[in-house]
């Protein structure tokens, strides 16, 4: 193991090699046999948890789908607002975002902690990215021509009486997707501040990189549907 | 305890609810455990506290309905001497009742009719009923069955806890601020236009939105308990029915709420934004909103429900000191009625689909009798050839069998659509509902909250007392609620403040039922108040129990077991297991007992 890893523990400051949050010093919690069954366990709930997410987005698929139907013309009309390239660059983006994302959880594995740290500011900038890109080059734009959600559509070139309803799904999905993005980076944003602080992550204990992985692959699978029914489809 | 035990760490460990000394201290101490014990005896007192809210509310609901409103002719003389006719309305009882206390303002009696049946609607549901059994005894018992020291995620747990109180705010400021009449349902769009100019309705929406999590994090929670921290020696069927039963609550919570949040999410977006989605006005779907809610509110009767059967299969086989019969049909029946439950929310929306749709509903919904049959069935052979102890949780046992099959049962004609289009919107249904939450959820609450309660306070109550509220409240709910499956068949529909004058005679007797009802509820608060101040001590296995929490202390001590438990008999092995801490003075057992070898 000793040749994966790029940290000397004597390049280590004794009072982050000392801390009990270092991962050479985690203890289970006390009702736990072992460390390995606590790991289990919470990964076995964030599945869980990710479970949860997926329903609460089944609701607003499930809405688009009814739309849709009802609504055929103001959907097509709708997707043709949308500037695919956006999206495109935005799914890039995360993508990315989730290659990071897991090469943390196997930096944490292999002990490497710089490449930890990096990988996960990698994926930090990533969701600042998409989240600019988003409102810079969308909401503010379309909101900006009156292109908002319900009542206050104000777009004069509307060729369908129904096209506030396509804008108030396309708010709502990419609205509540884009607050995942923001909750999924200030995870991260935790597990930096950790892993820097107390290096609270290696081969033995990485939960919370394992759980902030999987919520943030999550988060992507998300955009990944999102992305071909909004912008995509017509 | 020697020496050496203290050098292991097991030393002198004080009871659960020893704590330091000082009233600050210990309130401290109390917000901030992470003890599942602690939690669910918080959740135990908030859930019973927002039970008598909601049924406060119902007190009133019934109180309006002690008579009809009319308008009557009154003559009197004016000042000329002449004889002056003007009308007078009659029998809006609420209305006085709140003009005495001042509170009426300007509403009219059906108004506050409407708010009182909403409050006492959405407070028993999303802050009673749905976290009741598995919040409250589910996590005190749920890991000490399992032979655990805690929850698998025991901050998480304090967390919903948390979550709760905050959702519960909510509610409450909500109905401080006036409450709300859109019915528990919210249905749209007069759920999104009422009282436009309100924060009422939002709070009251936000309350059950945030109470969601609460539930969802719970459910999680006590999943991977059980998957992860059976103790030594339990297999998946080693299981005590009620962890069957409160596992399979579990799934339908993780899987059934995430729908809700969504749907209340959309629903204040709707009101705050005017965003359409259900609002016809703008094109969009209230139907929409109608499956989504029932996609989750159907589901959640039976999160209601299924930790409620878990406590008949304890209480009935303990009571009767009898191996409890078919332990598979019965756990299995749990996970098929978790499983069906997601296919049946189409049948509160008949008339709002399609020919077809209504069929292969209505055939969906019969498939849930089946499962519940079985555990019916189950229970009945249990108690056949069992030495029964007729206490108080065993009554409430047999009570439950008793109410809850009628409610099931009328369920039959409200899922046949013939019968349906007569039956529906009608007290028949109210009658059916509260047949199976009160008569089967409560009163199983009830029955579980006595049977348990010696082990959660380490006192035991008054059995005479309790006995004499158990009566109390079989004649009260009975008199109440079968009353009104006469009231629903002759036609009288739910919701309705005022009546044709046919229908007075049941509606009072079923007004006079609930005070008999809230009587025997006041009962049991006491028994429980004088229990706590002077009961006796409770021994570690009153009725002689063999799952893990009777080889606890009473109660138990912080960390639950001296020593990790090592499980070597079935939980129901009465004929072959001497129960822990059984002393001969205190009840007999099975002849056989600890003949057999382990």
């Amino acid at each position: 193991m000793s040749t994966m890893t790029d940290t000397n523990p004597t390049d280590v400051p004794q009072s982050i090699l000392k801390s009990p949050k270092h991962w050479r010093n985690r203890i289970a919690g006390h009702h736990w046999r072992t460390g390995d069954e606590e790991f289990d366990a919470a990964k076995l709930g964030m599945w869980l948890f990710l479970t949860t997410e997926v329903l609460l987005f089944a609701g607003i698929f499930c809405g688009y789908a009814v739309f849709r139907m009802m609504y055929p013309e103001a959907w097509a009309n709708g997707s043709h607002y949308l500037d695919w390239r956006f999206g495109a660059a935005n799914t890039a983006v995360l993508l990315l975002s989730s290659w990071t994302a897991a090469n943390a959880v196997r930096c944490a594995q292999l002990d490497k902690q710089f490449w930890l740290r990096v990988n996960i500011i990698i994926t930090i900038v990533c969701a600042a990215l998409f989240i600019f890109i988003k409102l810079k080059f969308e909401y503010m734009v379309k909101l900006g021509e009156g292109k908002a959600p319900g009542t206050f559509f104000s777009y004069p070139y509307a060729q369908d009486p129904h096209e506030p309803l396509w804008w108030s799904l396309y708010y709502i999905g990419t609205g509540i997707h884009a607050a995942h993005v923001i909750i999924g980076a200030a995870l991260f944003g935790v597990v930096l501040y950790y892993a820097k602080r107390y290096q609270a992550y290696g081969p033995t204990q990485y939960t919370l990189v394992e759980n902030a992985a999987l919520y943030w692959h999550l988060v992507d699978l998300v955009w990944i549907f999102l992305f071909p029914l909004l912008y995509l489809i017509h | 305890m020697s020496t050496l035990d203290a050098h292991a760490g097991h030393h002198e460990e004080g009871s659960y609810l020893s704590g330091p000394p000082g009233i600050m201290a210990k309130i401290w101490q109390w917000a901030t455990t992470v003890d599942h014990k602690k939690i669910g005896v918080m959740y135990l007192f908030a859930v019973l506290f927002m039970f008598f809210v909601g049924g406060m509310a119902a007190l009133l609901v019934r109180y309006e309905l002690i008579d009809p409103m009319r308008d009557v002719m009154v003559q009197t003389v004016d000042a000329n001497g002449d004889l002056v006719e003007t009308t007078a309305t009659q029998g809006e009882n609420l209305k006085d009742l709140f003009q005495g206390l001042g509170m009426a303002g300007d509403l009219t009696g059906t108004q506050i009719y409407n708010r009182a049946f909403t409050l006492h609607g959405a407070v028993m549901v999303f802050m009673f009923i749905v976290p009741s059994i598995p919040a409250s005894l589910g996590n005190f018992f749920l890991p000490v069955m399992l032979g655990a020291k805690d929850v698998a995620f025991p901050r998480l747990n304090l967390l919903s806890w948390y979550i709760y109180l905050f959702g519960s705010t909510f509610g409450i400021l909500s109905i401080l601020m006036g409450g709300v009449d859109t019915g528990w349902t919210f249905y749209t769009p007069y759920s999104t236009t009422t009282d436009a100019d309100h924060w009422r309705v939002v709070l009251m929406v936000t309350a059950a939105f945030i109470l969601g999590f609460s539930s969802i994090l719970t459910g999680l929670n006590f999943v991977v308990t059980v998957h992860k921290l059976r103790a030594p020696g339990m297999g998946w069927f080693d299981m005590p029915l009620f962890i069957w039963a409160v596992y399979a609550t579990s799934i339908i919570q993780v899987l059934a709420t995430p729908v809700i949040g969504i749907t209340l999410l959309l629903l204040i977006f709707e009101r705050i934004m005017n965003i359409g989605i259900f609002d016809p006005a703008m094109g969009g779907d209230p139907v929409l909103y109608q499956h989504f809610f029932w996609f989750y509110s159907h589901p959640v009767v039976y999160v209601m429900i299924l930790p409620a059967m878990g406590i008949i299969s304890e209480l009935l086989a303990v009571h009767a000191r009898k191996h409890i019969f078919g332990y598979r049909a019965i756990a299995f029946s749990s996970l098929g009625i978790a499983g069906v439950s997601f296919l049946v929310w189409g049948h509160h929306i008949f008339t709002a689909m399609g020919e077809l749709a209504a069929v292969l509903f209505s055939g969906l919904t019969f498939l849930v009798a089946i499962p519940t049959a079985i555990k019916v069935f189950n229970w009945i052979a249990t108690l056949y050839k069992g030495s029964i102890v007729l206490n108080t949780p065993m009554c409430y046992g047999l009570m439950f069998l008793f109410t809850f099959s009628i409610g099931g049962l009328t369920g039959l004609p409200l899922a046949t659509l013939a019968t349906d289009l007569h039956l529906h919107d009608s007290y028949f249904v109210v009658a059916h509902f509260h047949y199976v939450m009160m008569g089967g959820t409560v009163i199983a609450f009830l029955g579980g909250i006595h049977h348990w309660w010696p082990k959660m306070f380490g006192k035991m109550y008054s059995e005479p007392g309790a006995l004499i509220g158990m009566a109390l409240v079989f004649i009260g709910f009975n008199v109440t609620f079968f009353t009104q499956f006469f009231l629903g068949t002759q036609g009288m529909p739910r919701r309705y403040a005022n009546y044709v004058d046919e229908f007075q005679f049941l509606h009072q007797i079923s007004t006079y039922g609930s005070w008999i009802l809230g009587l025997g509820m006041f009962v049991h608060l006491a028994v429980f108040i004088h229990s706590l101040v002077a009961g006796e001590k409770a021994p570690a296995n009153p009725w002689g129990g063999l799952t893990l929490e009777w080889e606890c202390e009473s109660p138990p001590i912080e960390h639950n077991f001296h020593h990790e438990p090592i499980v070597k008999h079935g939980p129901y092995d009465f004929e072959t297991t001497v129960p822990p801490h059984w002393d001969p003075k205190d009840y007999p057992i099975h002849p056989d007992a600890g003949k057999a070898t382990h």
